[in-house]
């Protein structure tokens, strides 16, 4: 198993949705964010593109942040899901460092904090947060190596990146372009 | 035009808008580490080759810095923490992959090698030491009769130590100023000169001193040449890399790395210890304070810059 998320930056209006349903979801200390939305515009007025993306971490497969973990407080769950087990986090700050998408923070009681793919509603058959409040609808999520998920499905009907693939972390978010 | 913003306002403390998690006590951590490291690898080098009566200060009084540095440079390390209370994770598994993994298992190998090192020598310093109980002087006459071996163990962990300071930012390929193996040995050269200015201040012997000064020479010189090396690497690479450098190359970073690491750190140094091998009279301390500051820097700066260089996307 090994859980995705794909989403659609054509349909994403940047309305933040997302990014709130997680802070009260997963009870995000004010003024942290697990999750966020950036607005890239290119081009020349009038010729101007914009693409706008909701990011969080990538629950890459080759994720630099459990490899430099000096205890193995961040590890691989189920399906993959990068998660801190935090009595575990001694607070050191490598996993931040590594990360080249700085999705990691340090939780005000110490320990370092990030997205889970809200992975404790989909044990329960749950979406994310994220996706379940999603007005556009526009992030699908589901489980790459089941070719009949939403995932897998619109991965192979759309055109598709990653972040920073050159990094080669193997990231499992993937935008639709 | 290209511009890219987070609508939602992303401002998680430490991270945004730069990163900024690791501030003095990492760069402190390393910088004492890569002192020790400099100082126990010339004792164990020159006890090896038999020659501690010639080098004394260098076997056997300096080597008392390294404990020393060791316990301020782990409290350090401890500072930076944040959920201090779990530290002992550290110790409960050895992952190999990880450098601060590394770091914190050598550390807890070197520092009681250079205690028990110091022990060896303490008569040297407090000549009327008595260890009381007759069981330390067992285990101390043991190790005086396997000093040799010994030696070797503590040349090749500090060794590693000294390597594993830069190697501990090297590993991070998110921030590609770091993301350069010269660092290792960078970090290892810059220990080294380190541990033998502070050879040079705490000797009292011509010979000694001069020994240690061309030594030191020898070893800026190669510093030096590390870094046009990590220039060359990083300009003829990619993008980042070529950002990454230029945050010295006219950037933000240019002013302190080129004035306090290379001229004052590095070549002012250098010369004063050039014209005092050719018997011009200059305070020893001046070359030796300089030394040990351009070593503090360079961790200092590496640091800071390597969390402002980033990937693009
Ligand atoms: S995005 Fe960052 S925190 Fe998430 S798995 Fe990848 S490296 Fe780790
Ligand atoms: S801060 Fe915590 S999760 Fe991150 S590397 Fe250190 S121990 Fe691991």
């Amino acid at each position: 198993m090994r859980y995705a998320m794909a989403i659609d930056t054509k349909k994403c209006v940047g309305c933040s949705d997302c990014v709130v349903a997680c802070q009260t979801e997963n009870d995000v200390p004010i003024g942290f964010c697990r999750d966020w939305v950036v607005e890239v515009m290119d081009g020349t007025y009038p010729q101007l593109e914009l693409e706008i993306r909701s990011e969080r971490c990538n629950h890459c497969e080759n994720s630099p942040c459990v490899r430099c973990c000096p205890t193995g407080a961040s590890h691989y769950n189920e399906g993959g899901v990068v998660l801190v087990e935090k009595n575990k986090c001694i607070g050191c700050s490598a996993c931040i460092t590594s990360c080249p998408y700085d999705a990691r923070f340090v939780h005000p009681e110490g320990y370092v904090d990030k997205c889970t793919f809200c992975l404790h509603r989909v044990k329960k058959g749950m979406q994310p947060a994220c996706v379940a409040v999603c007005p556009t609808k526009c992030m699908y999520f589901g489980d790459l190596d089941n070719p009949r998920s939403e995932v897998s499905m619109i991965l192979e009907k759309r055109k598709w990146k990653t972040l920073i693939p050159e990094a080669g972390t193997k990231p499992h978010l993937y935008f639709l372009i | 035009m290209h511009e890219e913003i987070i609508v939602s306002g992303r401002n998680n403390p430490l991270i945004d808008p730069q990163l900024h998690i690791w501030h003095w006590e990492i760069p402190l951590y390393l910088f004492l580490g890569g002192l020790a490291a400099g100082v126990l690898f010339f004792a164990a080098l020159y006890t090896i080759r038999g020659r501690e009566n010639d080098y004394r200060t260098a076997v056997k009084i300096a080597p008392f810095v390294a404990p020393i540095a060791l316990v301020i440079g782990l409290i350090a390390l401890f500072l930076d923490l944040h959920h201090k209370l779990y530290f002992w994770r550290l110790y409960t598994t050895i992952r190999l992959d990880s450098p601060m993994s590394w770091g914190a298992w050598t550390l807890m190998l070197v520092t009681p090698i250079s205690m028990l090192w110091c022990a060896l020598h303490i008569k040297e310093l407090f000549p009327k030491w008595d260890w009381k109980f007759d069981i330390i002087k067992d285990v101390l006459a043991f190790f005086e009769k396997n000093k040799k071996v010994l030696a070797w163990i503590m040349l090749i962990s500090s060794a590693v130590l000294g390597i594993y300071t830069g190697i501990l930012f090297s590993a991070f390929n998110a921030r590609p100023l770091w993301n350069t193996s010269i660092l290792g040995p960078l970090f290892l050269a810059s220990g080294l000169s380190a541990g033998s200015a502070i050879t040079i201040w705490l000797s009292k012997d011509h010979a000694e001193r001069k020994r240690f000064a061309q030594l030191d020479l020898i070893i800026i010189g190669i510093e030096l040449f590390l870094i046009i090396h990590m220039f060359m690497g990083f300009l003829a690479s990619t993008q980042v890399q070529i950002d990454a450098a230029n945050l010295f190359l006219g950037g933000e970073y240019t002013a302190p790395f080129w004035i306090f690491v290379v001229i004052l750190g590095m070549i002012v140094p250098a010369i004063l210890e050039i014209l005092e091998l050719r018997k011009y009279k200059i305070p020893v301390v001046i070359p030796v304070v300089l030394v040990l500051f351009g070593s503090l820097m360079l961790r200092f700066i590496i640091s800071y810059a390597g969390q402002v260089s980033r990937w693009l996307y």
